[in-house]
């Protein structure tokens, strides 16, 4: 079976935090003890929706937002997104204190750095979350941290109250209905030597930390960031599996690998958002074109033809094979 | 011929580049000997104007060249040990921005990359390019003595007297290469010694 090992949970706790977070606790439905995670991990929740009639099963990656050494339950926050595929919503609209889900064991694709003399977060809205496991690790040990953390407004600014009664010295936040933006080049300016950056928020968050941090000098290495794609709805497609040598239809709201899951077929992935690479897949032969979307493949891979990252990535055309 | 290329080897052992200029809030660039024909090929004024350079010349004439580039900050001193101090005081007062470069021998461009990786600079983020002599810094596997300037294999160890082999094994760590006694199966029984590179 592919993907991390799988637990069994119930879901102990569901807490809305404002018009568009909610929180969901989960606690081992054997009563046994969870594996403890380092900060930045997160976990793929499977969501089985059998409403009006239909059997999906969806799979998004969440932060894990407890503290990692805490092994009794597990903590994630959502944000509802209207427009996606319906795995946000089915957690917001359908999940119920009592019900038995799986979730898979944590995987870190973005941890810290622990050679780090100071650790530098930047959070844009719901990419909070990575970061209270990262501070609740980091405190343990006296770790030097500072947030920076850009949300819409006070309303739906998750976890701003915690975070500033806590740590009112370390954590700094930005409404943007204020007119309040972290005024980066300065931050970055005479931050120590060995100073990391850590940005998980909105893609051109991202990419603007990145260039402005690699214009001011400091090496790529010092730079970290995380962004999950949620797979985006398109137009249905065929799929030719040649390893298989079955042929399958990918529909409109289902993504590549769920599709090919969804037709027996065990194929390798771990993020299910573009970042990690487990579900790199071989193209034999297409006609039409790749509507790529992962942050794995290079552009001239992306280019070339030759490979798909099924788990965000969609395809436009009439003939594709792919070696699976 | 200040330059030389290394044979290819286990992944252990360090590879030099070439130093180039990169965007940056300051500039620190250290080097011994023949690396000062680094810095004077690498250098631009631009750079020069937020430039710290450290230099340990080992008699060759390379300190008024380097003088004249006008760097911001210069020093000049008879040994590694002697610039010791005065660059784990750059190195803590340096912010993030610095760009750092090191030019010369393995021994000294070993050992300011540790101090650096110390500091927090990730080794990959430092720069480095080998001039002049291919001498190495060599660990007594057996005793941990270090002892410099090594260019022949086997060797003597400086502080136990054993007969070490000169391995490719390299520690970023104690910034030296790994010397392992080449005798011990068969004592007494030493290869003459030649050239490390012959």
């Amino acid at each position: 079976m592919s993907g991390a090992e799988k637990i069994a949970v119930t879901v102990t706790d569901i807490v809305p935090l404002n018009d568009l977070v909610t929180r969901f606790e989960f606690k081992r439905t054997d009563g046994g003890l969870l594996p403890t995670f380092s900060g930045g991990a997160h976990t793929v929740v499977e969501m089985r929706d059998t409403s009006n009639g239909g059997d999906i099963t969806r799979m998004n990656p969440y932060s894990l937002m407890s503290d990692p050494m805490d092994q009794s339950a597990y903590t994630i926050s959502v944000r509802r997104d209207d427009e996606g595929r319906g795995g946000s919503l089915f957690m917001h609209n359908n999940v119920k204190v009592g019900d038995q889900m799986v979730v898979s064991n944590p995987v870190n694709l973005f941890s810290l750095d622990l050679l780090a003399k100071k650790h530098l977060f930047l959070a844009g809205g719901i990419g909070i979350t990575p970061f209270l496991a990262q501070i609740k690790q980091l405190e343990r040990f006296n770790g030097n941290w500072e947030l920076h953390y850009a949300c819409r407004n006070a309303a739906l600014g998750s976890y701003v109250d915690e975070l500033t009664d806590h740590y009112p010295n370390a954590t700094h936040v930005y409404y943007d209905d204020n007119d309040q933006r972290i005024d980066l080049v300065n931050l970055l300016d005479g931050q120590p030597l060995g100073t990391h950056i850590y940005v998980c928020g909105p893609k051109g968050m991202i990419d603007w930390v990145r260039k402005t941090a690699a214009g001011e000098g400091w090496p790529r290495e010092s730079i970290h960031y995380e962004e999950f794609l949620a797979p985006q709805s398109g137009k249905p497609f065929e799929v030719k599996l040649a390893v298989s040598n079955i042929v399958i239809q990918v529909g409109e709201q289902e993504s590549l690998l769920e599709a090919i899951e969804r037709a027996g077929v065990d194929a390798p992935y771990l993020c299910r958002g573009g970042a990690c690479g487990q579900c790199e897949t071989q193209v034999i032969d297409y006609t039409g074109n790749f509507i790529h979307r992962d942050h794995w493949l290079d552009d001239a891979e992306h280019a070339s033809g030759d490979k798909i990252m099924p788990c965000v990535s969609r395809f436009e055309g009439k003939v594709l094979v792919l070696d699976r | 011929m200040s330059k030389f290329t290394f044979p290819e080897s286990i992944r252990s052992r360090p590879v030099y580049g070439t130093l180039e200029p990169r965007a940056g809030a300051a500039h620190l660039l250290i080097a011994d000997a023949h690396g000062a024909e680094a810095i004077l090929d690498v250098a631009t004024p631009d750079m020069m104007a937020k430039a710290h350079i450290i230099y340990i010349p080992k008699g060759e004439p390379f300190e008024d060249k380097l003088r004249a580039l006008k760097p911001a900050q210069f020093y000049s001193g008879p040994t590694y040990a002697a610039a010791e101090q005065r660059i784990h005081k750059a190195f803590a007062d340096a912010k993030m921005g610095l760009q750092l470069y090191l030019s010369g021998t393995e021994g000294v461009i070993g050992q300011a990359q540790h101090a650096a990786m110390q500091a927090g600079i990730p080794h990959t983020a430092i720069q480095t390019e080998h001039r002049g002599s291919t001498a190495r810094r060599m660990q007594c596997v057996h005793c941990k003595g270090i002892t410099e300037d090594v260019d022949v294999d086997p060797f003597q160890c400086a502080h136990c007297g054993l007969h070490l082999f000169v391995r490719d094994h390299y520690s970023r760590r104690l910034a030296a290469y790994q010397g392992v006694c080449i005798d011990a199966e068969d004592p007494g029984n030493v290869p003459p010694s030649k050239g490390i590179y012959e």
